[in-house]
């Protein structure tokens, strides 16, 4: 069973939310929209829903047009960001309305709801009131109120923004591993996220989305490893790859007085207005290398990020450890070259150090 | 210093309690008396101060053929129509509420929060423009001096408060928690009913309450549009008074009107407290 999109379009105001969306979801996979804030990802979600109509476009569904039917026929399941469950019924009637909805037999839905409490790890709380519950225990509620339901498409909008950071690694883990236990098999499952690393760890099918467009399809590694533009290159890490505009010559790559030797896959390279892309962590501290100046640095977990300028050149670089800077320091670094993009005049990727592109223009 | 402070509190508690009980103890003391002990001076305590007798509370229940003034109809009059006109606001008041709330409504420059400003505007003017309004329109649907017509005029008017505090309710709902139940499964009526409904009991207590009081104390629009037939407790009370103000009958009267609205307020009070009402939404 497919999930087919056609140009979907929607423009309720001045910006675009959906702008000529197309896709192909396949059954027993799992797809990832990645994109910023405001890019269009709850806005797809909802549409897939039923929640939005498009201006225009198509939505087919196991082959028949999607748009004509109802929400509440759809069968699709949706978590949403905000832990999002009824207030005034307990977490067993919470996640047994959708099953009650069907006019499912009693018992039957009883197993369902204990298999399903089972799988979000919260059984003995089926009494309990959703008040009662952590942020962390309300959204496994709808995971297991989305999951009960065996809808043909589970929709999950960013799930985890709202949780503090060791909930989110432990839900992501439980995520992960649901996902691979069968359960996509009949499903399509789309997941939306602002997080580069989670999309990289969840490994599926990737779309990149900004300000309703589609940049770029393709698997995980694909999109880590050959962002087809500057702004996928941006939106698919965090910190976001460093752009610096360069001038190529023969051998070198030169700016604000800095000359690198350049790669081998810059061979070809000749076009006005390169820029290149480095990510922050292909950037180290070393005596002997380039001096720059600190603007900010800001520690984060086990790691420093380091926001450095020279000239116009401004670069993020991060470091596994924990460091004390102070601002107009001078800090010396390296650039790792040979990991570097090049980007033409049109932000579109020109080289990629894992060969996507290379020698072509 | 907390010794103050605990002095200072139960000074106020007390203070503030007094305050608002004295008149009803007052109510309740000079409707024992008759027409010696209330111009005898100052006097509080039954059987010391002062021979109590029930005749203030027998006038009302008496035929005015007996010389009573019998406020029993009225009574029931007024309870009839503020609970139905209570009943009929709160329903359309909560489902126009709720689609203010939800939908998106347009017509020229006139939009979702003219509409709820126009339902609060009807409150906005002093009673007095709406009466003639009120007068002819009733009598021309012969409805004047009928419950059914103070019933019809009592929606008007209560039905904006309904309107009012509801918008606001359902406002601080998610619209998630309604997409939620379309998800699962709902139609649009169902996530009213099942979902939408059930988290805003406390708003449609509010709601409820108010239209009650509003409806149980308005004297103007029954004084105005009733004659004979029907009369409603407030005007029937101002009509104890004659040459001779009955102090004792007005007390007993005065305690028997507040008497329903003390014991909503009670009930309310018990059930807003269980807790499961308030911050049921995050």
């Amino acid at each position: 069973m497919n999930l087919i999109a056609k140009n979907l379009t929607y423009k309720p105001s001045e910006q675009y939310h959906l702008n000529e969306v197309s896709f192909n979801f396949k059954e027993g996979n799992l797809y990832t929209i990645l994109g910023r804030t405001l890019s269009g990802k709850t806005t797809l979600l909802k549409t897939i829903a039923g929640l939005l109509t498009p201006d225009s476009g198509e939505i087919d569904f196991d082959g028949k047009n999607f748009l004509k039917v109802p929400v509440w026929e759809r069968n699709v399941a949706m978590v949403y960001q905000q832990f999002i469950n009824y207030p005034h019924l307990n977490v067993f009637e919470n996640i047994a309305f959708p099953l009650k909805q069907r006019k499912i037999d009693p018992d039957i839905i009883n197993e369902k709801v204990m298999n399903s409490l089972k799988s979000v790890g919260l059984v003995g709380y089926e009494k309990r009131k959703i008040q009662e519950l952590s942020g962390g225990q309300q959204q496994r509620v709808s995971l297991a109120r989305s999951l009960v339901k065996n809808a043909k498409i589970l929709l999950l909008d960013e799930p985890l923004v709202n949780l503090d950071y060791k909930l989110r690694e432990q839900l992501r883990e439980e995520f992960k591993n649901l996902f691979s236990k069968g359960l996509a098999d009949q499903t399509i499952l789309i997941y939306s996220t602002t997080d580069p690393r989670e999309t990289m760890e969840l490994n599926g099918e990737v779309i990149v989305l900004d300000e309703g467009k589609v940049l770029q399809v393709g698997p995980a590694k694909e999109i880590f490893e050959n962002p087809n533009s500057l702004k996928v290159a941006e939106i698919s890490n965090d910190p976001p790859m460093n752009i610096i505009a360069v001038e190529i010559f023969e051998n070198s790559i030169q700016f604000e007085g800095i000359k690198l030797k350049a790669p081998e896959h810059f061979s070809g390279l000749s076009q006005e207005g390169i820029k290149i892309g480095l990510r922050s962590s292909d950037i180290e501290l070393s005596e002997n290398g380039h001096e720059f100046e600190v603007e900010l640095a800001e520690i984060s977990g086990s790691e420093t990020l380091l926001h450095l300028s020279r000239g116009s050149a401004k670069i993020i670089v991060s470091i596994e450890e924990v460091l004390n800077f102070k601002i107009h320091d001078k800090v010396k670094i390296n650039f790792k070259i040979e990991k570097a993009y090049a980007f033409n005049s049109n932000g579109k990727l020109a080289s990629s150090p894992f060969g996507g592109l290379n020698g072509q223009n | 210093m907390s010794k103050l402070y605990t002095f200072l509190k139960y000074f106020f508690i007390v203070f503030w309690a007094v305050f608002v009980v004295a008149p009803f103890l007052w109510a309740l003391t000079t409707s024992f008396k008759d027409f010696q002990s209330v111009n005898g001076g100052v006097t509080y305590i039954p059987w010391v101060d002062f021979e109590p007798n029930l005749e203030g509370w027998k006038v009302l229940i008496k035929s005015p053929a007996k010389g009573g003034v019998d406020i029993i109809e009225p009574y029931f009059n007024s309870l009839f129509v503020t609970c139905t006109a209570s009943l009929i606001s709160i329903i359309l008041g909560t489902l126009s509420a709720y689609a203010l709330s939800r939908y998106t409504f347009k017509a020229g420059f006139v939009k979702n929060n003219d509409i709820t400003f126009f339902f609060i505007s009807q409150r906005i003017m002093p009673p007095i423009v709406l009466s003639i309004p009120f007068f002819l329109f009733l009598s021309s649907i012969n409805l004047l001096d009928s419950l059914l017509g103070l019933i019809v005029v009592y929606i008007v008017l209560l039905m904006p408060i309904a309107v009012w505090i509801m918008v606001d309710f359902f406002n601080k709902v998610p619209r998630e928690i309604d997409e939620t139940a379309l998800i699962d499964g709902c139609n649009p009526y169902q996530a009213f009913l099942k979902v939408v409904l059930p988290n805003s009991i406390p708003g449609l207590i509010v709601a409820g309450m108010f239209c009650i009081i509003f409806g149980w104390i308005d004297f103007f629009f029954a004084f105005i549009l009733t004659f004979t037939e029907v009369q409603l407790l407030p005007v029937k009370i101002v009509a104890l008074n004659s040459s001779v103000t009955p102090w004792w009958s007005l007390s007993a009267s005065a305690l028997v009107s507040v008497a329903p609205l003390i014991i909503v307020a009670f009930i309310v009070e018990r059930y807003l407290s269980k807790g499961n009402l308030s911050g049921a939404i995050k």
